[in-house]
């Protein structure tokens, strides 16, 4: 045995002393290397310096005299999200279904994944690029776009509470001999319910969140409100604008939460 | 024994009462009312959305087949937009560290410096990455830097109040034991907070390394640097089958992104 020391030291964070000083100076090189050859124009940056005076210094104060159009962006970004989380929740069940590795058989269970990662993957913004050179700028491209985007989350969800189930009833139901859609009505949506509610209610406060970005790239909304109000320098309405986005999140969050909570 | 007519009043089974019936069809009824709603008076045009299912599939039959000749490119440009997540999510995760601190009610010095932290943590977060880089790029011009700070920004907000939520929850013993010693303040922190909160801080940070290079991947569509730009430059000269390729760089990115840190989250968890 060792000499007894008579300081402690804190254990370091990975024990292989290779494997540590392998990982500091990787991460040192990596950011030395990377920091000094990344694109940067330093001479436009030092200029932004004042630029952000002028831009705070138009944005303030807030300007709310255009309410009106204010108001009608907001309406459309609610509209967008109700269609887009109606569309998007009713897709979901079945894609849902499909990618439950307890109820699909394997060549579904595949096409189902592939459905949500393809829809997962990509931003909402990019998808919004694609929807609106397809079927022109306004809010449908929003709420396609949307649609999209409620797929990859509640669907996904959906499918893992659906490999959760108790299988019990399922097999309860085929015994009697029920046929494939009766033992879905029957066995697993009553099981599978208010994760469903939950997850519509969250997915709906989710899109009225991002209807506000897709709108940025052209799909309708306060998004694109905001982005004509940038485009015009008008920064003191673009400051009011997201003012009032972060008030009605924070409302739709606490609403959400508070429904969510009382119906678990 | 009761029959079931003179427990219930009535001698058929339903799985609801009344009552319970009546509330969901007006939930129902509700929904049904804010869809229709939203359908009568939103303002699109019909003859679009009924031609819309042959328009998208023209658009990706454009797309097919992929064209890799500026594979080079996109895979220059791919490196730039894990750079811009990477440098980004360190930036704020250092960031967010006083920020916690502050926002968290037990470490806290004082209620000025609570609501302060809490102001932060709230404006970071509910501003999106992409107004955020609307602004940094009205600011500081297109490119890296815009990016790095639009992603910077949004990232504070999300890894400080998981973080402050974390140090709240913290086994005060630890605490009291150093205090009771006479510990430096610097040395409570550093060796009964930081390790308590040490799994909390690497789950979230690589969590949101994982978000932030999806986000990144948008960031070029306003003008902050990425594989943003090139997919707007070859939408906007209709090079769909380049948009192809460039989708399905994406697609392989996020996908490695994913495994990253699935495997970093399984070694150091």
């Amino acid at each position: 045995m060792s000499a007894p020391r008579d300081t402690w030291k804190k254990p370091p964070f990975i024990a292989n002393p290779v494997l540590r000083w392998a990982v500091i100076l990787g991460a040192l090189a990596y950011f030395g290397w990377v920091g000094t050859t990344m694109p940067i124009d330093w001479n436009r940056v030092a200029e932004g310096i004042g630029r952000a005076g002028r831009i705070f210094g138009g944005a303030f104060p807030p300007s709310f005299e255009r309410s009106g159009l204010l108001i009608d962006g907001f309406l459309e970004s609610l509209k967008i999200a109700i269609l887009a989380t109606a569309g998007g929740v009713l897709l979901s069940i079945p894609i849902a279904f499909m990618s439950a590795r307890n109820v699909a058989p394997k060549p579904i269970f595949y096409l189902g994944r592939a459905i949500i990662i393809v829809a997962r993957s990509f931003h909402p913004v990019i998808v919004a690029i694609l929807f609106v050179k397809a079927v022109g700028f306004g809010p449908f491209a929003g709420v396609l776009t949307l649609i999209v985007y409620s797929i990859g989350f509640v669907a996904k969800m959906l499918a893992e509470r659906i490999e959760e189930i108790d299988f019990g009833q399922v097999e309860a139901m085929r015994a009697a001999g029920a046929p494939y859609f009766s033992t879905l009505t029957y066995a697993i949506f009553p099981q599978i319910m208010p994760r469903q509610i939950g997850l519509t209610i969250y997915q709906l406060d989710s899109n009225l969140r991002a209807s506000a970005v897709v709108g940025i790239v052209g799909a309708g909304g306060i998004g694109a409100t905001l982005a004509n109000a940038f485009g015009r320098y008008d920064y003191d309405f673009a400051l009011a604008i997201t003012m009032v986005i972060v008030g009605v999140i924070l409302v739709s969050e606490a609403v959400s939460g508070l429904i969510r909570k009382r119906i678990q | 024994m009761t029959t079931l007519a003179e427990k219930f009043g009535r001698d058929d089974w339903t799985r609801f009462t009344l009552r319970q019936r009546m509330t969901r069809y007006a939930v129902i009824f509700g929904c049904a009312l804010a869809i229709a709603w939203a359908l009568t008076s939103i303002e699109v045009i019909w003859a679009w959305v009924w031609g819309a299912p042959e328009q998208i599939g023209d658009l990706f039959g454009r797309m097919y087949p992929p064209d890799p000749t500026n594979l080079e490119t996109i895979l220059k440009v791919l490196w730039d937009t894990v750079n811009i997540a990477t440098f980004a999510t360190t930036f704020a995760v250092l960031l967010s560290l006083p920020v916690a601190y502050i926002a968290a009610q037990n470490t806290t010095p004082n209620r000025a410096t609570l609501w302060l932290g809490r102001l932060i943590l709230v404006t970071s977060r509910s501003v999106n990455t992409i107004i955020w880089a609307l602004l940094f790029v009205a600011i500081f011009g297109p490119g890296v830097v815009a990016g790095i700070l639009a992603i910077m920004f949004r990232s504070i907000g999300f890894v400080g109040k998981l973080l402050g939520e974390a140090i709240e929850e913290i086994d005060k013993r630890p605490v009291e034991a150093l205090e009771a010693t006479g510990a430096s303040r610097f040395k409570v922190i550093a060796y009964a907070i930081v390790p308590q909160v040490m799994p909390t801080f690497w789950a979230v940070s690589i969590l949101r390394w994982d978000i932030n290079l999806r986000e990144s991947t948008v960031l070029g569509l306003v003008g902050a640097g990425g594989i943003g730009i090139i997919l707007q430059g070859a939408i906007d000269t209709f090079n769909w089958p380049e948009v192809a390729t460039i989708l399905i760089a994406i697609i392989v990115l996020v996908i490695i992104g994913e495994v990253i840190s699935a495997f970093l989250r399984r070694r150091i968890l």
